[in-house]
């Protein structure tokens, strides 16, 4: 497959890893910031080809984990109400709030419903005038156009019964707080490339000059992912530490201009609680002033509340990159797939569920 | 030969009316305008669904077994062993590209007999409507029923109507169970897979459960692909007559290709060790995957199975296989080992070592 296939050869894989070997001086810590990516170095065994002492820490890029409990049980206090139409994407159903998921709503009689896109569920207020709408806006960057696109187009039709659950997050305040954290370890950074393709690298410039550390945007196949672990490595060799674009077959430096106005537009930036993390500020996306009549938690008049999590549980370790998920006393024991103690061992993007699917047990040393 | 004497409930045989002949004609004979729908009263006993059964579905799926119009039906099997099994369909949508609810009732089961080596031979079919469901489409689907029993070679010999008032199903749901003769002296399960066996899969991974994907009302997303669903008892008993000592067989239905080896290498105490680059996946299906976070290994398929045969047999088996088109693209895809570090093992496209889980839950489509 055309954009798939040249990025999976296994010749062209060993070759860029023997050029990281031969590159390698000593060890290095790099951090992939986005869940694909993490699934992606797993799936793949990536990491299985990299030298001795490159260590790759996985970030906190799952937008599905690090959407705080608070935030779930909101949506899943707006899902069991019965005028409302909840929808969300297929990922955010089988995370844990803090007593069950959106999926035990729906098997209880909610009307929770998988959409694809955020325009589609524009479409549902459109053919169910007496029923709320809410759609469930997670993600990065990357989702944030179209979900802006979405309340863009709901206020366009003057739709009464649309609204958003907004829990967007913004990579680069992540990053900073991972740099400033006293346990940190990361040395270089491999940036999501889809995020970049919406927002650019310039922001990412201050961060990689002002905390001494390379950056590299890169993609999710294994071959892009080799050749973003080169060129940070390169750079951290040679004592440089700039931001460099692997993925440039999609991401441009100033990146999608329109669809970051359209999120200046709709949006404005808020501090956001991190799910094990903690509240990061200006680090998510909330509606604006003037798009504030779709906010969901204001329309259905939602308390904020604070929840304790399971004690057992160390996502937040796993999404700073501060420890490895098999290094988590519960993980493939108490806490698996089908009984989940935390949000990155349900997700498809998460490490937790990364590792238990396709690795039980630490890899080999070299 | 023992003679076994099979009796299964038939209620379809209260209808007393003689034998009909299959209508080739495609029209539905029961008056449109006047039940467009399914009543209530269609599953009620009186005339109504007397009409229902006699002119729908009887006449659709005339046989002799059938015509008897008994309680049920009574089988002469002259076989020391019969397969026997039993399936529920509930597919949305009803019709789907490469197929639909009925095709897929039968092919499921004469399958999963298939899965014994048995020849597939004689259907059960029990239906339960949902009120308000469109005459038509179940006329559709019993015609349909019909040519895929015609083409895998088995009779409908008795059957069930129910109707559930209108929310309490989903149209329609179809349950049959199968009986197949078995006449070789294998020991196909599981149990009997052992180290140095190769396994052969059938073809390419994928196309039903991405087919029903695509055309899931509110997905937009158009694609092209059609459902592998068919039979496939044909290449299978072509492995027998050829000799292969087959040591099991499974098709790779929900939870796809990772499923099947899991709940063999678990049952086996082996290791399956699979290479993905063997493993053929369509281009259109693959693309589908990538954008949906699927694994094409995951994924449902109604045409499919593995074959495990020693592997000094393999070669042969898979000649035998290709000679037949639901199974031409059959090829080797991995050999079983001694236990190691989990039951089923992958060897990526970039040559790397990984666990092949199965899936947890439902397969959900990812965020971005």
């Amino acid at each position: 497959m055309k954009y798939v296939d040249e990025y999976r050869g296994q010749e062209q894989a060993r070759r860029c890893a023997r050029l990281i070997a031969r590159l390698t001086t000593r060890p290095w810590v790099l951090m992939e910031l986005c869940g694909g990516q993490t699934h992606s170095i797993v799936r793949f065994g990536i990491d299985e080809l990299l030298p001795a002492g490159v260590e790759m820490v996985h970030g906190p890029g799952c937008p599905v984990c690090v959407t705080p409990v608070e935030l779930i049980d909101k949506a899943i206090e707006i899902a069991s109400r019965p005028e409302v139409i909840f929808t969300s994407f297929g990922d955010m159903l089988r995370v844990p709030g803090s007593q069950r998921d959106l999926l035990m709503v729906k098997a209880r009689g909610g009307d929770v419903r998988i959409v694809y896109s955020p325009t589609d569920a524009v479409k549902l207020a459109q053919q169910n005038p007496d029923r709320q709408v809410v759609f469930f806006a997670v993600g990065f960057e990357t989702t944030a156009p179209a979900n802006a696109m979405a309340v863009y187009q709901a206020s366009q039709l003057g739709l009464k019964n649309f609204s958003l659950l907004v829990a967007h997050v913004l990579v680069p305040p992540a990053m900073e707080a991972i740099l400033s954290s006293p346990e940190n370890r990361v040395q270089g950074f491999l940036a999501a490339g889809h995020v970049c393709t919406v927002m650019g690298y310039t922001e990412y410039e201050p961060i990689a000059r002002k905390y001494r550390v390379p950056i590299v945007v890169t993609g999710f196949e294994p071959l892009d992912i080799l050749q973003g672990i080169h060129l940070c490595i390169r750079q951290l060799e040679q004592g440089r530490a700039e931001v460099e674009n692997q993925y440039a077959r999609s991401v441009r430096r100033q990146g999608n201009q329109p669809a970051q106005e359209l999120i200046a537009r709709i949006f404005r930036v808020v501090p956001r609680q991190w799910r094990g993390v903690g509240q990061i500020p200006h680090s998510g996306l909330g509606l604006s002033d003037e798009y504030a009549d779709f906010d969901a938690e204001r329309r259905f008049g939602l308390a904020d509340q604070t929840i304790q999590e399971s004690p057992d549980c160390i996502a937040g370790l796993v999404l700073q990159g501060v420890k490895k998920p098999h290094e988590c006393p519960a993980f493939g024991t108490r806490c698996n797939p089908e009984k989940p103690l935390g949000a990155p061992m349900v997700s498809s993007e998460g490490a937790c569920a990364a590792y238990y699917r396709y690795r039980r047990q630490p890899v080999a040393a070299h | 030969m023992q003679r076994i004497t099979v009796i299964a409930a038939n209620p379809w045989q209260h209808t007393k009316r003689s034998p009909v002949i299959f209508m080739q004609n495609l029209q539905c004979p029961i008056s449109i305008q006047q039940y467009p729908t399914i009543l209530m009263a269609h599953g009620g006993g009186g005339r109504l669904m007397h009409q229902l059964i006699d002119k729908l579905i009887m006449s659709a799926f005339s046989n002799p077994h059938l015509d008897v119009r008994h309680d049920s039906t009574v089988l002469n099997i002259s076989s020391p062993q019969i397969a026997f099994t039993t399936d529920s369909y509930v597919i949305q949508p009803l019709f789907f590209p490469g197929g639909d609810i009925g095709s897929l009732a039968v092919h499921g089961t004469v399958n999963d007999l298939a899965m014994s080596g048995a020849r597939p031979q004689y259907i059960s079919c029990a239906f339960i409507l949902e009120e308000g469901l469109e005459t038509q489409t179940l006329w559709r689907v019993v015609q349909s029923m019909r040519q895929a029993a015609d083409a895998a070679g088995v009779q409908i010999v008795t059957g069930d109507t129910k109707v559930v008032e209108k929310g309490k199903g989903d149209g329609l749901f179809i349950n049959t169970a199968g009986i197949g003769v078995i006449s070789h002296a294998l020991r196909i399960a599981p149990a009997s897979v052992q180290p140095g066996d190769a396994v052969i899969l059938s073809g390419d991974l994928g196309r039903h459960g991405i087919a029903i994907m695509a055309s899931r009302q509110g997905l937009e997303f158009q694609t092209t692909i059609q459902s592998d669903s068919a039979p496939v008892a044909g290449p299978v008993l072509a492995l027998i007559d050829a000799g292969i000592e087959i040591h099991c067989l499974r098709d790779l239905t929900r939870g796809g290709l990772a499923s099947a080896l899991n709940e063999i290498a678990e049952v086996a105490q082996v290791n399956i060790d699979i290479d993905e680059i063997a493993i053929p996946v369509n281009e259109q299906v693959q693309g589908a995957c990538e954008i949906l976070g699927f694994d094409p290994l995951h994924v449902a398929n109604e045409g499919r199975f593995i074959v495990f045969v020693p592997a000094k047999q393999a070669d042969r088996a898979v000649a035998v296989l290709q000679q037949h088109p639901v199974s031409a693209d059959a090829r080797v895809i991995g050999q079983v080992n001694e236990v190691s570090i989990a039951p089923v093992t992958l060897k990526s496209r970039i040559g790397t070592r990984r666990i092949m889980d199965m899936l947890s839950g439902e397969q959900l489509p990812r965020i971005c």
